[in-house]
């Protein structure tokens, strides 16, 4: 079954990697894109999107205090935050949000093992 | 430089970098991952200098001008790690991450920010690390893309900052077969050195009781 993923990332050039990987792995698949946690917010209120990716590093609000935002109003959309801030105390407080983290640079096997994950954990909720 | 009031002990300084060295090591990783070429590194260079001085190695490595894609870092210690390579290296860096099937315009229209992207994976790759191993949790700024001299970038361009005492680490990175060619800087003042030293020789303990343990 086809999904939606929205990509939230200030940097262009990475919502570009994000969307060509996508394009390899899963191409049935459809991405939505967010520039700023505002845009994300929204687009995730509409329930335009099942999966969500965001990067942690960006200017006003940082990813994971976006994701907590999101956590309080879907507790079971699946989400990720993809960095290179690869931290320990980045990945603990990824993971107390119920988030996956995942390194930038992203690889192709690193985004789709999250994707399938996220496909198969979607399934299982609507059943 | 041993008149600046302080220094690193021999086993403090290799202890560093190792510690870099390892950073490094994963942030040309990265960079490799990236426009998919392999990338030879340097050993680190780490000396305790006036900002100016370093700014005048910086400005040596390429007259014609350069480019660097700077990322403050915050916490138990604090200063700046820069990614720096000569201006006319920038595009080709930009060109080589975006992939061949790009236009010239678009790489145009991007590179500012594709350069702050790539430098922000670059340097973060290398700070995790020493965060990681110094078991100290670091703030990172959002990236910041400057041109001009090394005196420019280091902000050593008069007063007296230019003549405090800095503790400059580098690292070049080449990438034979693009042509580009650049640095890897870190940038600490001196009450960041203090808390530094501290933090490394916990580490250097752990390392005895570690081998110690077996």
């Amino acid at each position: 079954m086809d999904r939606t993923l929205l990509v939230v990332d200030d940097s262009k050039l990475a919502r570009m990697v994000v969307a060509g990987i996508l394009g390899r792995v899963q191409p049935g698949w459809q991405l939505v894109e967010a520039g700023n946690a505002q845009e994300a917010l929204e687009i995730v209120r509409q329930g335009r999107v099942e999966i969500v990716l965001v990067d942690f590093n960006m200017p006003d609000v940082d990813g994971l205090s976006l994701i907590a935002s999101i956590r309080e109003t879907h507790p079971d959309i699946p989400m990720a935050v993809v960095s290179a801030n690869a931290q320990d105390t980045i990945i603990a407080r990824a993971r107390a949000l119920d988030a996956a983290f995942i390194e930038k640079p992203l690889k192709d096997d690193a985004l789709k093992a999250f994707l399938s994950g996220a496909a198969l954990r979607l399934k299982r909720a609507s059943k | 430089m041993t008149d600046m009031g302080f220094d690193l002990s021999e086993i403090e300084r290799d202890a560093l970098t190792e510690i870099v060295n390892i950073g490094v090591g994963r942030a040309a990783t990265s960079l490799s991952v990236m426009i998919k070429e392999p990338v030879q590194l340097s050993v680190p260079k780490t000396e305790l200098l006036r900002r100016v001085e370093a700014a005048e190695l910086l400005t040596g490595f390429a007259s014609a001008g350069l480019v660097s894609v700077g990322q403050e870092f915050r916490g138990a210690f604090s200063g700046q790690a820069l990614l720096i390579f000569p201006e006319a290296n920038s595009f080709e860096l930009v060109r080589a991450v975006l992939g061949e099937g790009m236009g010239l315009e678009e790489v145009i229209d991007l590179e500012q920010e594709a350069l702050a992207e790539i430098g922000n994976i670059i340097l973060n790759g290398c700070l995790v690390v020493v965060a990681n191993m110094l078991k100290r949790g670091l703030t990172m700024s959002l990236p910041q893309v400057t041109r001009g001299s090394g005196h420019a970038i280091l902000a050593a361009e008069d007063g007296a900052s230019s003549l405090e005492p800095v503790l400059f680490l580098r690292i070049e990175f080449k990438v034979a077969a693009r042509d580009i060619e650049g640095y890897i800087a870190l940038l600490m003042d001196l009450p960041s050195l203090a808390s530094l030293r501290v933090l490394i020789r916990g580490y250097i303990d752990n390392l005895g009781s570690e081998a110690a343990g077996g």
